[in-house]
């Protein structure tokens, strides 16, 4: 059953379209990704979705309520975390909570209950009565994932929830909407972290340009790159890029401390690694093979340029 | 639409202005210390009859209260950030704009209802109708509050810009609204520009009802500022609903 319907969706900012023309189907309880560059559209899609924006065509259908008809009764069933949407930071935590539950038409004990709740769960408990502007970054955060998730809606929109976070504060929101993902609830993601909609998602939505590019489950996507693979090398020094060209090798990348190959012929590959090991006196200190990643499949078709 | 969804966002919305909003700074200077320190600029050392001026002063002290939270709130959001989530809970841009009226209006008809009850009680001065008092309070308050809120409706982040509109539009409006000079004793073409000024109507059935020479019908300086105020919310609305098709 559809959670939430988006058909034919239209924006425009002047002479730009933001958005042209995009269209998906959410299943109830699915984990679903917004994925693209800067400037793709995905927060314009959201903003769309979440009623902040206003779309120019196209319908949007929430739990089957019309958002464009009945605006009050589809955002009643949403919990958002807008990309610039942050809490009061003239109220406590625990106030912020309680503002937040008024809006969604919680009673008094109901609002307070999960207030608590969720101020435990996100590690917050020994601060709900600090003012949120006293709080970190992270906290701030937290905060905003607990004022979505009061009411528990059936349907949860994140726009980059966990952009610039700590990894305390990061892996407690994860856990978190993976809970509620867990209880049924559909929740729409919208990241640059590849990895982390790989590792979320059931599926995802590859937006650039104001248009879907691609949709599709994160396994199923790097099928479609499958024509390459990686090959992740480290020396015990450091290593020119010259070095590792060779006719095998479509790009290679630094990656930390290591050096990411792309190459459409791995056998190859590794005996030019292995014949420059000889020639410079190297040590291979590892070495992995992989398929392509989402990230492969992202770069490849949002021609992200390197 | 859900009705009862948009009462309670209107309500919702005003309780959070009044918590947030009415410990700012701003709000007590603008609001209560600069109208009285220009009533008292005024008033002090001159031998005016206290009876005939207190409508006026109260006028000016409900329309400085009631229109100095609106201006602040849309610009205090958007600087904070949390304008955008708010549009995201069961609100539209017309419960955002009657919550944020209802709120600067409670807040100047608890001012405006202390002022008259110290005037009452300590200046002995007389009231011939409390019900007309009330009626304008209510509508008073509701209409400057309205203006408040249209003032804010085309800014930006930054409050201090607004502040400086709302500076350009609310101080004309007391000089040429019969606070300073009562409107009977005013000669034309002056006269004319009054009547253009909402609050001309306001001092005018404040003046009735606390025994002074007024110039029009209590129903219609009732009427006048209900007009206004329904003008100013509409103008509000729009505004901030064509501002929310371009991105906030």
């Amino acid at each position: 059953m559809r959670s939430v319907s988006v058909e034919g969706l239209k924006k425009s900012f002047g002479d730009l379209k933001a958005v042209d023309g995009v269209s998906f189907q959410v299943e109830k309880g699915e984990f679903f990704g917004l994925l693209g560059p800067n400037g793709a559209g995905k927060t314009t899609t959201i903003r769309m979705i979440t009623g902040v924006l206003r779309q120019d065509e196209g319908v949007i259908e929430v739990e089957g309520i019309d958002l464009r008809r009945f605006p009050l009764e589809a955002k009643q069933r949403m919990g958002v975390i807008p990309e610039v949407g942050n809490v009061y930071p003239d109220l406590s935590a625990m106030e912020n909570l309680d503002l937040v539950g008024k809006f969604y038409g919680m009673p008094k004990g109901r609002r307070r209950e999960r207030a608590e709740s969720l101020l435990v769960d996100l590690g917050l408990q020994e601060r709900k009565d600090d003012y949120v502007r006293k709080f970190s970054k992270g906290m701030k955060q937290r905060v905003s994932i607990a004022c979505a998730m009061i009411h528990e809606p059936p349907v949860l929109l994140l726009d980059e929830p966990t952009e610039g976070l700590d990894v305390m504060s990061r892996r407690l929101i994860v856990d978190k909407v993976k809970e509620m993902n867990g209880r049924g609830t559909t929740v729409i993601l919208t990241t640059h972290n590849i990895e982390e909609a790989n590792r979320l998602c059931q599926r995802v939505c590859i937006v650039n340009k104001g248009r879907i590019v691609a949709i599709d489950s994160p396994e199923r996507l790097r099928k479609t790159a499958e024509r390459t693979q990686t090959i992740e090398v480290a020396f015990d020094r450091a290593v020119d890029i010259g070095l590792l060209e060779c006719d095998a090798v479509l790009r290679a990348e630094p990656c930390g401390d290591k050096w990411r190959l792309i190459t459409h012929d791995p056998d190859m590959a590794i005996e030019h690694l292995v014949m420059i090991k000889r020639r410079e006196g190297l040590r291979i200190i590892s070495l992995a093979t992989s398929g392509p990643s989402l990230e492969d499949v992202f770069v490849k078709l949002c021609e992200v340029p390197r | 639409m859900s009705y009862s969804i948009f009462v309670r966002g209107v309500w919702v919305t005003a309780q959070k202005d009044m918590r947030i909003y009415y410990r700012k700074a701003p709000i007590f200077i603008f609001g209560l210390i600069l109208p009285t320190f220009l009533f008292f600029a005024f008033f002090v050392g001159r031998e005016l009859d206290v009876n005939v001026y207190f409508p006026g002063f109260l006028a000016m002290a409900l329309f400085f209260t009631s229109s100095s939270v609106g201006p602040l709130i849309v610009p205090w959001e958007k600087q904070a950030g949390t304008f955008e989530r708010l549009l995201s809970y069961p609100v539209s841009i017309t419960t955002i704009v009657l919550g944020d009226v209802i709120a600067g209006a409670l807040f100047g008809l608890l001012i405006s209802a202390i002022i008259g009850t110290v005037g009452v009680l300590l200046l002995g001065l007389t009231v011939e109708s409390v019900l007309l008092i009330f009626c304008a309070f209510l509508l008073g308050n509701l209409c400057f509050s309205s203006l408040g809120v249209l003032l804010s409706a085309p800014a930006g982040r930054v409050p201090a810009n607004i502040m400086m509109l709302a500076a350009l539009v609310r101080f004309p409006l007391i000089f040429v609204s019969g606070i300073f000079i009562p409107i009977s004793e005013m000669t034309s073409p002056g006269v004319y520009v009054t009547y253009l000024s909402p609050l001309t109507y306001l001092v005018d059935v404040l003046n009735q009802a606390m025994g002074q020479t007024s110039v029009f019908a209590w129903y219609l300086d009732l009427g006048v500022l209900a007009g206004f105020m329904l003008a100013f919310i509409f103008a509000a609305t729009e505004i901030l609903r064509r501002k929310s098709l371009k991105g906030l």
